[in-house]
């Protein structure tokens, strides 16, 4: 009874097209999981290109399924590269070093600097805002002579400070950080003043735990910028020990555009690339979302 | 000055972040427009030759006019709007699944854009390789819709539509995860008040309830995908397998700086193409901003 009064009630307001939501829903599942299967098709054919042996990676008809798994192309990769000069464990090494150092330092310096931009109305706030809005845009690829120009005249080649402070200049960390320190009630910072808490205090007990989602956002963010970035490798380091894997990575490819060697250990590694990415992601989506959601430009 | 002074704590705080965007960000820059005016070749100093570059730039370029001009137009017209589009699509019929769905989907969008840089190459090269054995050829002559191989990634017809294809795929990032937060954080008692002010289908609430609400979010997102526009030109190089891309066909103007700045060791005249595609990237940003800027707090 009840679902026909509101069937009578919903026609008469004019509402069934907004309210037939069962067939709509059911043609987005099919819909968006054709659209997601597109999308995660390469992904899937990429793992489990890694783990086919020789006999099968260049099969005819080529099939995206592996029929006999092996670690053979991992094994390669580790074993191929140590007899050269630099084996892939120090890209590696490279690599995981100047991405946790990275992360951290961000988040930290970020934070630090989104906190008084946001709270504290000093001389010069609005200047500092409105420069770093402007820079959102900015892509370092753009300027990489004038870069490498700075780099070299602070003496930071062949060293990881090169790898690590270009990362350190982050408008979109601080952009991100900021929108959320605004969601802190002044209220709260001045209690804690009346408690005499002194501003790292603040900073450390009050700020820091309630922009937690923005500090997992950046942080998974930097992670992701900084683990596959190639341009401090290039520019910066001409000590090849001192480069990071992607750029290890790169060099595996040259060339791979119709060769076929090394398409087995490139594949490996393009995994060990992708995995710490994804899985990092996976467990702070929601984290991410809600930092988001705080990301307008007004 | 004693306003300035008793602020010292903050400009400690920001201090950090300030000195590396001075270093890495606003002096790189600086320098570019500085060296642009300048014929320097890296060994020499700077020499000053006032506003030749700029014209030679305008004038007598015939690659920068003939090729990068036009490639990086299509290019940015089709992944900058054209992806900002889907990703809002997406984003919108994402968010109109309950809520246990939506999670999976946004993950299976999301995830190629973890793969931007050197790793989406090697997801794709083998996709795409020129012989029977590539995954496209092979699927493409099994339909009958081809009959003998093509070379997708370096014939200079096709190359083109791979690095739009490819930069497609994996730009569904920050900006995509930006526009579904702000899709989900539009308040619902809007679409209640709408239906009573007669709003009859679901574009009319896109486009009068949707579409205002989650301009901040909007704007962001397309800083976000202005962004990774113009700096995503390396993927037709990478693709290619060949520098330059073959026929120039893949020629856009980071390829450029490259091409002066690396190769040719024109840094001056590579610094006056960054300079122009930074004032491009500025512009594209003022457009956005009339587009989705809200006057004030909305």
């Amino acid at each position: 009874m009840a679902a026909i009064a509101n069937r009578i009630k919903s026609f008469r307001f004019g509402r069934s097209r907004l309210n037939r939501v069962d067939n709509f829903q059911k043609f987005l599942y099919v819909l968006l999981t054709l659209l997601g299967a597109f999308m995660i098709l390469p992904l899937i054919y990429i793992f489990n290109h890694a783990l086919k042996p020789y006999s099968e990676l260049f099969l005819y008809p080529p099939r995206i399924f592996v029929q006999d798994p092996t670690l053979q192309n991992f094994v390669e990769l580790f074993t191929v590269t140590s007899t050269s000069v630099i084996p892939v464990t120090r890209y590696l090494f490279n690599s995981i070093v100047v991405t946790v150092l990275s992360v951290i330092l961000v988040v930290i310096i970020s934070a630090l600097c989104a906190y008084p931009l946001s709270k504290h109305k000093f001389p010069g706030h609005k200047i500092l805002f409105s420069t770093i809005i402007l820079t959102l845009m900015f892509a370092p690829e753009t300027v990489g002579i004038p870069r490498y120009l700075v780099a070299s005249h602070l003496g930071i080649m062949n060293n990881y400070l090169g790898h690590l402070l270009p990362h350190l200049a982050a408008p979109v960390s601080v952009f991100l950080m900021k929108q959320f320190v605004d969601q802190v009630p002044n209220e709260l910072l001045e209690a804690a003043k009346m408690d005499g808490a002194r501003e790292f205090q603040i900073f450390m007990k009050v700020v820091i735990p309630m922009i937690m989602p923005a500090v997992a956002t950046v942080a998974i963010l930097t992670f992701q910028g900084v683990w596959g970035n190639t341009e401090t490798s290039t520019l910066f380091m001409q000590d090849e020990a001192m480069k990071t894997f992607p750029f290890f990575l790169s060099t595996l490819t040259n060339g791979l555009a119709n060769s076929v060697a090394r398409q087995g250990a490139a594949a490996a590694a393009t995994v060990i690339m992708f995995l710490p990415n994804f899985l990092i992601f996976l467990f702070f989506q929601s984290r991410v979302i809600a930092t988001m959601a705080h990301s307008g430009i007004k | 000055m004693k306003t300035v002074w008793s602020f010292r704590l903050s400009y400690l705080f920001i201090a950090p972040f300030v000195l590396c965007f001075l270093a890495f960000i606003f002096v790189p820059v600086v320098l570019a427009i500085l060296l642009s005016f300048t014929y320097f070749n890296a060994i020499e100093p700077p020499r000053f030759i006032g506003w030749s570059n700029y014209l030679y730039l305008m004038s007598q370029d015939l690659i920068f006019l003939k090729y990068a001009i036009p490639n990086t137009f299509k290019f940015a017209l089709a992944v900058g709007p054209g992806g900002y589009v889907a990703s809002f699509i997406l984003a919108w019929l994402i968010s109109q699944l309950p809520k246990h769905a939506r999670t999976w989907y946004a993950l299976a969008i999301y995830t190629p854009s973890l793969t931007a840089g050197i790793a989406m190459t090697i997801v794709w090269l083998p996709l795409l390789t020129g012989d029977r054995i590539g995954y496209l050829n092979s699927f493409l002559l099994n339909l009958g819709i081809i009959d003998k191989p093509v070379l997708w990634t370096t014939d200079k017809t096709y190359l083109m539509y791979c690095m739009i294809g490819v930069t497609l795929w994996s730009s569904m990032g920050v900006g995509f995860l930006a526009q579904l937060a702000g899709l989900l954080n539009v308040n619902p008692e809007l679409y209640e008040a709408g239906r009573i002010d007669g709003i009859k289908s679901r574009l009319q609430e896109i486009w009068y309830i949707t579409i205002p609400s989650m301009k901040p979010q909007m704007l962001f997102s397309a800083v976000m995908a202005i962004v990774t526009t113009f700096k995503s030109g390396q993927i037709g190089q990478e693709l290619s397998g060949s520098f330059p891309t073959p026929q120039y066909a893949g020629h856009v103007l980071i390829s450029h700086i490259n091409d002066y700045g690396d190769i040719r060791f024109e840094m001056g005249y590579a610094s006056t193409i960054s300079v122009f595609l930074l004032l491009v990237m500025f512009f594209a940003n003022k457009l956005s901003t009339k587009l989705f800027g809200s006057k004030g707090d909305e």
